[in-house]
Formats: structure tokens, C-alpha cells, sequence
């Protein structure tokens, strides 16, 4: 099962990375999603795959019974979800936006921040 | 399970997070009341400076200070640890957001401040602060989002077609920066089985020497790399810091690229000792070029905003040769120089403003004769780069004075000269701006707007640049104290003794 895992967060690191070199703000973004969603279940797998009982302490034992399931990494996964999502949601919004502003969604294209063309300055101080 | 009550003063290990985010969600409530929002945030901030002193009085007395979440014992409790290097950023991560908050006072219009600009901006600070403070390595890479989320707010306030832009290219790197990180920290934790940074520090002692950890050594050095702008992933830099308002800038400038550099000391000096000195080498080649692509991006920008992003640049390159080198007097010296540069850098920003206030624009074709439009200003801009550019009496000259000796004695001597040489040429960058703007003859481009900048207005924009050039000069002058809080700083990173005893008890777990 860790091998299927494993193969699957390699195929879905590829592909992020491969999207996110990208010229087109829409396209890297779908390769961070895609980032985001391989980096779960690498937490996930990291986590240690165990059948095993849900961690919860019966009423009458002071402590859990057998070999529990770690629920740390869902915990992880599940901040590393809400906040890559929130984070996911503003960027896509502000693609759409400077879409609408600059005109292009190539990346190359968006030269506002930083013109191309360059004057010196004055050189006889 | 801890099942005393705190004390009070505990709770000063708290209040860094605390304060800001209880003043940002405030700020929120009271959004129609701008001039208030304004009035409530300096109170806020002065209050911070003023509890992050406490804190780092007591650390610096009593050694590193605890609070475990939820009263459970770590390391399966989520623990505020601080020592002194976090409480010594965090207390200057407060000066700076003061006098930011002073200047914002006067900078942020009407409009900006309805969309939330403080509320953005004391977040800004709750993550950064978090940063410093957190003993929890998860944590850390939850407070990176916290400051991204803000920074991303304050970067695009206004929705200009620059801003926007560059908010692009910031956003979409930086992200990619924090899942690095995220990755680094899912692979740790898979090799470790635990997330607080004192238990991780003593694991990893025990770890067989096969353990896959140069890997993720090397994906959180990409991480913090990109984080502290470090060549060569530094790209988003120059491309974003110049486009939003400038005390938005000046506080990015100063405090966002420094918690890039505090993970690396964290990371890899307390944690990864073993891996930081298999990867010196890199750093210290990492750290040279970043210095020259400072520099010389510095020298070929005419608009001196866009400058200064690559002077920030530079400073990065200063502290990553004080990591490689990673002896105590080096890391004392990246201390130092990190607690310079957020002053520096957030000066020189503001003093951008200033520039821009006077002169109309911070082109250094338009910009021109502010020596005789403000003489006052002049002189403190003449502060600003000396201590920049690390000339004495100012607080550069320190902490460049202790990188330069560590490298001689670790026989890196080259790295000593190449921190000198870009010294130099940061210098000349310097002396362009002074000559080109503050000492030309008015040209007929620029329109010296004297007359509009009334009384009221001025000491809220000179005002922060002097308090901080003040700061500057005074560390310049009188260093002993921060040289020792520094050397402390440094001693505690490479013996962790002390403060994996305090997060875990004697002896470990």
C-alpha cells in the first residue's frame, strides 16, 4: 500500500511541477493545487499506513487498547488542506483579476512591475 | 498534564501572538472608524514593545521560557518556547512595527484603511511574531502562512496594475516556498515521529546515519532560501517589494525575508547540525552570490525603491555566509546584522517615502535637490546609508566587523573580502542616491513640493525614520548589549542543552 502511495504522490509531484513551469498564471495554478494535494498524501503516507482502531479511549480503560491509528498526521493534513485552499481560492482570484488588468495571463507578457525599457541616469553628477 | 496555574508573567510568552491578533480582529469591528483604527494600532504597538521588553528581560535573565497549549506536557503539546534569539527578533520585529504603525498613521488613505489595512497589518506582526516564538516546527510553517495571507493582503491594497503584478509572481513563489517546507516537515516528521523542535533535536542525535536526512535537509534550505531571498530564488523580490504602499514595503523589507532567516538559524543550526555542516559549502557559495546579486542589481537600478529591494538582497547574502561558516562569533554576526537590517531596511524604505513626499517621485532621473528642500531629512537618509552599507559609528559596522572575522579565522578568507568588496559597491549605490537626488541642483522635471508637506504630516513621516536612525546610531555607538544578547543567541544554537531541558524537563522526556 505504501508503494502504490508513494508512486502516486511521485505522479502527482510531476505533474504539479510540470504545470507550474508554465507560462499561464491558470496552469500554475492548477500545478499548486495539484503540489498541495501531493503534499497531504506525503503526510499522510509519512504518517505510517497500520490497520488499526480509531485513537479513542474506551470508558472503562484509563488508557487506548492494541495499536492505535495515528491521528496526528490528519491533523496536519487537515491545516495543510484549509489554509492551501484559502491560499489556492486568493490566487485564483487575483489571476482572474490581473487578467482583467493587464490583459494577459502570461507571465512573460506582465511587465508592469518591472519595464523592460531602461533609461540611465544622468551622468555628469 | 501541567496542572498548576501560570503565573502571570508566563503569559508574557503569549502576549506577542496574542496582543496583535486581538487588535487586528478589533480593527475588523471598528472598520468605518479609520482615524481610530489608526489611534488603537500605535496603542497596540507600543503595548507590544513594551510586553516584548518584558519578554526579553526575563529570557535574557532567566534563560528560555515555556507555555504548552492546552496545559499538556510537550512534545505532544503544541509549545511557545522562547529563548533569546526569538525574543531579541521579536522584541525588534515590535520596534518596527510601532514606528511602521506611526508612519501608517499619515501614509494610509481613507479608502485602504476601510479594506482592512490594519487588521492586515497587526496580522502581519501576530505572524511574525509567532514565527519567532513558536517551539513547534508545524507551527512555524502555520505562522509562515499567517504572514503570507496578511503580506498578500497588504501587497495588493489599492489594485494597482504594478501591485497586482507583482502580487502574482510573489504570491505564487512564496506559496511554492511553504509547501517546500510543508514537504520537508511531512518528511522529518516521518523520520522522527515528532513535530516539537527540542524533541526533534535530540532524536535526530539518535538517528542511524542512514537515515534519508540530507534530503529534506536540502528541501528546507530551498524553502528558506526562497523565503529569505536568497539567490537564486530571489526573483520575486525585486518584482513585488516596490509596487504597494511604501510602509507596507518598508515593513516586508525589514521583517518577512528575516523569518526566512531565523528558520535557517532554527532549522539548521539547532536542529540539523550534522547536515548544516555537510552543506557549508553550498550556503557559503549561496551566500557570496546573493551578496553580488545585491550589490549589483543595487548599482543598475535607477528608481530607488527597486534599489533598495536589491540592497535588501544583499544584507540576506551577509547572514547566509554567517550560517555557512556557523562558528559562534558568525552566527552572533548574522544575529546582529538581522536585527540591523530590519531597522535599516525599514528606514530606508520609509525614507523612500520621504524622497517621494518632497520630490514627487523616487526616480533618480526626477528626484533632485531634497539636500536644500529638507536639510533635516538629508542628514538622516546620510544616516541610513552609512549604516547600510556598514560604515562606523552606525549599527552596520558591527555585525560586518564580526562576519569578517569569523571568516578570516574559519579560513574562509575570500568570503571576508567578497563581504567587503560588495560593502563597497553597496556604498556607491548609496552615494548615487545621495548625489543624484540629495545633492543635484533641482532639475526642471522635479517639482519640490515643500509647501504641501505641512507640519502636522511631516513629523509623522520623519518622525519613524528619525526614531529608527536614532535606534541605529545608538547600536552603533553602544553595541556591547546587543553584541552579548547576539553571542547568547548564538551559543544557545549551537548547545542546545538548555533549551531542550526547558521544553522537555531534565534530562529529555
Amino acid at each position: 500500500m505504501e508503494t502504490v502511495l508513494a508512486l502516486l504522490v511521485g505522479v502527482f509531484f510531476m505533474s504539479a511541477i510540470y504545470l507550474i513551469l508554465s507560462r499561464r498564471t491558470v496552469r500554475i495554478l492548477i500545478g499548486v493545487v495539484i503540489l498541495g494535494n501531493a503534499v497531504n498524501l506525503l503526510i499522510f503516507t509519512a504518517g505510517r499506513l497500520t490497520v488499526a482502531v480509531p485513537p479513542v479511549i474506551p470508558t472503562d480503560l484509563p488508557t487506548v487498547a492494541g495499536t492505535v491509528a495515528n491521528p496526528l498526521p490528519q491533523a496536519l493534513i487537515l491545516t495543510a488542506i484549509v489554509i492551501s485552499f484559502s491560499l489556492f481560492a486568493f490566487l485564483l482570484i487575483l489571476s482572474y483579476r490581473a487578467f482583467q488588468e493587464l490583459g494577459t495571463d502570461d507571465v512573460d507578457e506582465m511587465r508592469d512591475a518591472e519595464p523592460a525599457e531602461r533609461r540611465l541616469p544622468p551622468m555628469e553628477y | 498534564m501541567i496542572v498548576e496555574p501560570l503565573a502571570a508573567v508566563d503569559w508574557l510568552v503569549i502576549a506577542p501572538v496574542a496582543l496583535p491578533l486581538a487588535g487586528g480582529a478589533l480593527c475588523l469591528v471598528l472598520r468605518s472608524r479609520g482615524a481610530l483604527q489608526a489611534k488603537l494600532t500605535i496603542l497596540i504597538m507600543g503595548l507590544l514593545v513594551l510586553l516584548n521588553a518584558g519578554l526579553f528581560g526575563k529570557v535574557a535573565t532567566d534563560g528560555p521560557m515555556i507555555m504548552a497549549m492546552g496545559n499538556w506536557l510537550p512534545p505532544f503539546a503544541i509549545v511557545f518556547a522562547v529563548d533569546i534569539l526569538g525574543a531579541l527578533l521579536a522584541l525588534t520585529t515590535a520596534v518596527v512595527g510601532l514606528v511602521g504603525a506611526i508612519y501608517a498613521s499619515a501614509d494610509i488613505d481613507i479608502g485602504r484603511r476601510r479594506f482592512g489595512f490594519y487588521t492586515f497589518y497587526l496580522l502581519l506582526i501576530t505572524g511574525v511574531s509567532g514565527a519567532f516564538l513558536t517551539g513547534d516546527i508545524f507551527n512555524l510553517y502555520v505562522w509562515f502562512e499567517v504572514l503570507l495571507i496578511a503580506s498578500f493582503g497588504l501587497l495588493i491594497l489599492g489594485g494597482e496594475r504594478a501591485q497586482l503584478d507583482g502580487a502574482v509572481k510573489y504570491g505564487v513563489l512564496n506559496l511554492l516556498a511553504t509547501t517546500f517546507f510543508l514537504i520537508a516537515v511531512g518528511l522529518l516528521y516521518g523520520l522522527v515521529g515528532t513535530l516539537n523542535m527540542a524533541d526533534i533535536a535530540l532524536s535526530l542525535q539518535t538517528l542511524s546515519p542512514e537515515a534519508p536526512i540530507a534530503a529534506i535537509t536540502v528541501l528546507f534550505f530551498v524553502a528558506f532560501a526562497m523565503k529569505a531571498a536568497a539567490f537564486p530564488l530571489n526573483f520575486w523580490l525585486p518584482a513585488a517589494y516596490h509596487t504597494p504602499r511604501i510602509v507596507v514595503a518598508a515593513v516586508f523589507a525589514g521583517l518577512l525575508t528575516k523569518v526566512g532567516v531565523y528558520a535557517l538559524l532554527r532549522v539548521f543550526v539547532m536542529l540539523l547540525p550534522a547536515s548544516h555542516v555537510d552543506l557549508s559549502t553550498v550556503i557559503l557559495w549561496v551566500g557570496v552570490l546573493t551578496m553580488f546579486v545585491g550589490a549589483f542589481g543595487a548599482l543598475a537600478q535607477t528608481e530607488v525603491r527597486r534599489l533598495l529591494g536589491f540592497v535588501v538582497i544583499g544584507g540576506i547574502g551577509n547572514m547566509l555566509v554567517g550560517i555557512a561558516i556557523g562558528s559562534e562569533g558568525a552566527l552572533a554576526g548574522t544575529v546582529f546584522y538581522a536585527v540591523h537590517s530590519i531597522l535599516v531596511m525599514t528606514a530606508l524604505y520609509f525614507a523612500a517615502g520621504g524622497m517621494e513626499r518632497i520630490a514627487g517621485s523616487s526616480s533618480l532621473h526626477s528626484a533632485s535637490g531634497l539636500y536644500r528642500a529638507d536639510p533635516m531629512f538629508a542628514a538622516l537618509f546620510l544616516v541610513l546609508a552609512f549604516a547600510v552599507s556598514g560604515l562606523p559609528p552606525f549599527s552596520g559596522f558591527w555585525p560586518k566587523v564580526m562576519l569578517v572575522r569569523a571568516s578570516v579565522a574559519a579560513d574562509v578568507g575570500w568570503a571576508a573580502g567578497a563581504i567587503l568588496f560588495t560593502g563597497l559597491l553597496t556604498t556607491i549605490a548609496m552615494a548615487r542616491i545621495w548625489l543624484l537626488a540629495f545633492w543635484r541642483e533641482a532639475t526642471q522635471e522635479a517639482p519640490i513640493r515643500v509647501a504641501n508637506v505641512d507640519g502636522d504630516n511631516r513629523s509623522a513621516w520623519l518622525g519613524p525614520i528619525a526614531i529608527l536612525a536614532a535606534i541605529i546610531f545608538v547600536l552603533g555607538v553602544l553595541p556591547e548589549g546587543i553584541m552579548s544578547a547576539s553571542l547568547a543567541g548564538a551559543e544557545a544554537l549551537l548547545d542546545p542543552a538548555s533549551y531542550v531541558e526547558t521544553v522537555l524537563g531534565e534530562g529529555g522526556r
